[in-house]
């Protein structure tokens, strides 16, 4: 393992210019460029807060529902785009693969790394609708960016066990879109957690996005203040993914390029 | 000299079931249903190298040759590292450098500039040595003008001339190279061969795979036959390249049985019956190739007792071009008498200096005393010459260049100072 550490600590370089490829690929031919990095979340929250905000009257815990739903969205989204980009990363790139020899986990990481740019453009957004409804701001702001690092963490963790997976099985690719979409809704972006019943407030806890998006809100607005129990386990499952992961992509890469 | 690759028993074995089969979860599921408890049926496996043993010294430049499949690739793809060998290992001093394709990783949507950064990257290059490089590798791929245009609008060939153009610089210890001259046009084939003489003299081991014999041949001191994954030959490249030409040629390529040949003209008191190629120790010679010399056989049977005979061969290219007539008649040799029963008589070319390709020989035997024809054969042999370096370059000389070639030299005191001096591939381009 720490062998597999420090030969990936040497080729950084290689990280940083597939992350960057990734960027510039991304946005050659679009012509609003990084704009779609706004807009996707932006068109979400529109209709959730019209569908869900007004005409369902979907609680917000206070917090003007706008606002509520973006902020779960910018993570959700970067999860949810990057997962499915990081579960591709190994196939999309099957001729470097079998011509070059690299570290292999430089592919899903670049591609993890690459999908922050996006958080980072929405997040300015963000900054902006803050300012727009007056939110005071407070000194737990400055601890968002844990919840970013946790969910770059996640999709790691989840990324490195889909992508390795997918080597050998291609379903995977048609898995990946259907599990975010499911995601969607057992993850509390729409509504708060004390919506659901107490008896299913349990079961959401598991969902490790759960503790990321209820900690993300806590720290931005102080609203609903952070259960630990919730933001424990989330940790754990992370972890534990990020350990599985690895773990399964460690003992797989000696055979992607017989596969892919 | 020290030990630049040392390879130990290597062996790999490809399951071909799990590649053909079971790809989707579906069909492992399907499986597991129909039968949970039946333990699965072996797979069938392909070994594509089988104790694979050597060492490659620093330095020394090794071409590996051999049949599509018979593991070359394979080889390649474990020394470089991309798979991993069932069995056996592998040990490389420095920086290993593999160009199994050139250009590999390159995006379509990015620029030239771009590429090279991503691509020298990839291999093994520090972005400040690309900085520091980026000017020469531009100028050696010779596309200054379109370094900053998507390379998707890139024609096939500048693609290879910009994807070996970062490989030369890359400056590896242990240079990888599979095929790569096959692509490019002439003029980047030398330079890429220019490079690669440049890196032996830089004392780089160089692994050369290419089914261009002559490139090995000029390129490498040793060469390594492969077949069905195990080393057939190892040696100094000429022995390796000819015994290798050897088992593409089978044996009865190198004589042709006339007894049955139809289509033949002549009253057949006295017919060939067979032609030997031969070299000139008088062994069957399955492989000709260019420049080398060659003993033509040619038996024939006597019914009856033949005065003055005159054996004649004629030889054609493929097209039916008319190379060359000789014969006894016109070596002013007299044959007073043949005797009933078998015999031969032989040509001996010292020098055949045709280019590669496909010869016909005709052959006729006729009468030095009357207007009186035995037997005559119309195309009746062929002769397969296979290239060689025949200017002592590694260029591919074929049919392109003509038909013939002849023992020659250039003299370039002519030019003036200093240009006359060995004139170097790369030099000979600015």
């Amino acid at each position: 393992m720490g062998q597999w550490v420090s030969e990936i600590w040497h080729s950084r370089e290689i990280l940083y210019f597939l992350a960057w490829r990734d960027v510039k690929v991304r946005y050659k031919q679009a012509a609003l460029g990084v704009a779609w990095a706004v807009l996707q979340p932006l068109f979400t929250m529109i209709t959730f807060a019209f569908f869900f905000g007004k005409l369902a009257g979907i609680p917000s815990d206070g917090v003007p529902y706008p606002l509520f739903s973006y902020s779960a969205l910018l993570l959700w989204t970067y999860f949810a785009v990057t997962l499915s980009q990081v579960g591709n990363s190994l196939v999309a790139n099957s001729s470097l693969i079998t011509k070059i020899y690299f570290p292999r986990v430089l592919l899903p990481a670049a591609a993890a790394f690459g999908g922050l740019l996006d958080l980072v453009v929405s997040s300015v957004f963000l900054i902006g609708m803050l300012l727009y409804y007056h939110v005071t701001p407070r000194w737990t702001m400055l601890l968002t960016p844990i919840f970013v690092g946790q969910t770059v963490l996640l999709v790691m963790g989840a990324g490195m066990l889909l992508a390795a997976m997918n080597v050998r099985y291609r379903d995977v690719k048609y898995t990946i879109p259907f599990l975010t979409q499911i995601g969607l809704f057992v993850t509390p972006i729409i509504y708060p957690v004390g919506f659901l019943p107490q008896r299913f407030q349990g079961w959401l806890a598991l969902n490790p996005m759960t503790g990321v998006i209820q900690g993300f809100r806590a720290c931005l607005f102080g609203a609903g203040s952070v259960d630990w129990e919730v933001l424990g386990c989330s940790w754990i499952v992370t972890l534990l993914l990020l350990l599985i992961g690895s773990w399964h992509f460690r003992s797989t890469e000696r055979v992607f390029a017989d596969l892919v | 000299m020290t030990e630049s690759i040392v390879v130990e028993s290597l062996s790999k074995r490809y399951e071909l079931g799990a590649l053909q089969h079971e790809t989707q979860l579906r069909d492992q599921l399907v499986h597991f249903l129909r039968a949970p408890f039946r333990r699965r049926a072996p797979k069938e496996t392909l070994w594509a190298l089988r104790d694979v043993s050597f060492t490659v010294e620093e330095g020394e430049v090794l071409g590996i040759i051999g049949r599509n499949g018979a593991g070359k690739s394979t080889l390649l793809k474990i020394l470089s590292k991309i798979t991993y060998p069932t069995s056996g290992r592998v040990r490389a001093r420095g920086r290993v450098a593999a160009l199994l394709e050139v250009g590999a990783g390159f995006h379509e949507e990015l620029t030239g500039r771009e590429n090279i950064f991503l691509n020298g990257s990839i291999m093994g290059m520090k972005k400040k040595e690309v900085d520091a490089k980026l000017e020469a590798i531009v100028e050696f791929a010779g596309m200054q003008r379109f370094i900053d245009t998507p390379i998707k609008h890139y024609s096939s060939g500048m693609r290879s001339r910009l994807g070996f153009a970062v490989a030369a610089h890359l400056e590896p210890d242990v240079l990888i190279v599979d095929e790569v001259l096959a692509v490019g046009d002439a003029v980047f084939q030398k330079k890429c061969i220019s490079a690669m003489h440049d890196m032996r003299g830089g004392g780089r081991t160089v692994l050369f795979v290419s089914h261009n014999m002559a490139a090995v041949e000029n390129l490498c001191s040793r060469g390594m036959w492969i077949a069905n994954g195990r080393i057939q030959l190892d040696g100094p490249v000429h022995e390796v390249i000819e015994a290798y030409m050897g088992s593409f040629a089978s044996a009865d390529s190198a004589f042709s049985e006339l007894t049955a040949a139809e289509g033949r003209r002549g009253t057949g008191e006295i017919r060939f019956t067979r032609v030997e190629f031969l070299s000139t120790d008088r062994d069957l010679q399955t492989v000709t190739r260019c420049g080398k010399s060659l003993v033509i056989r040619l038996h024939y049977r006597a019914s009856e007792p033949i005065e003055r005979p005159a054996f004649a061969l004629r030889l054609y290219t493929e097209l039916g071009t008319l190379v060359t007539d000789t014969g006894t008649w016109l070596h002013g040799l007299d044959i007073p008498l043949v005797p009933v029963g078998d015999g031969y008589l032989d040509l001996e070319i010292d020098s055949l200096n045709l280019l590669p390709g496909r010869y016909y020989f005709s052959l006729k035997l006729d009468s030095c005393l009357e207007t009186r024809v035995y037997d005559a054969l119309e195309h009746a042999v062929h002769l397969d010459i296979e290239e060689a370096p025949i200017y002592g370059s590694s260029r591919r000389i074929d049919s392109r260049y003509g038909l013939v070639f002849f023992p020659q030299r250039w003299h370039l005191d002519g030019i003036g100072s200093g240009a006359a001096i060995d004139v170097s591939p790369a030099e000979s381009l600015k």
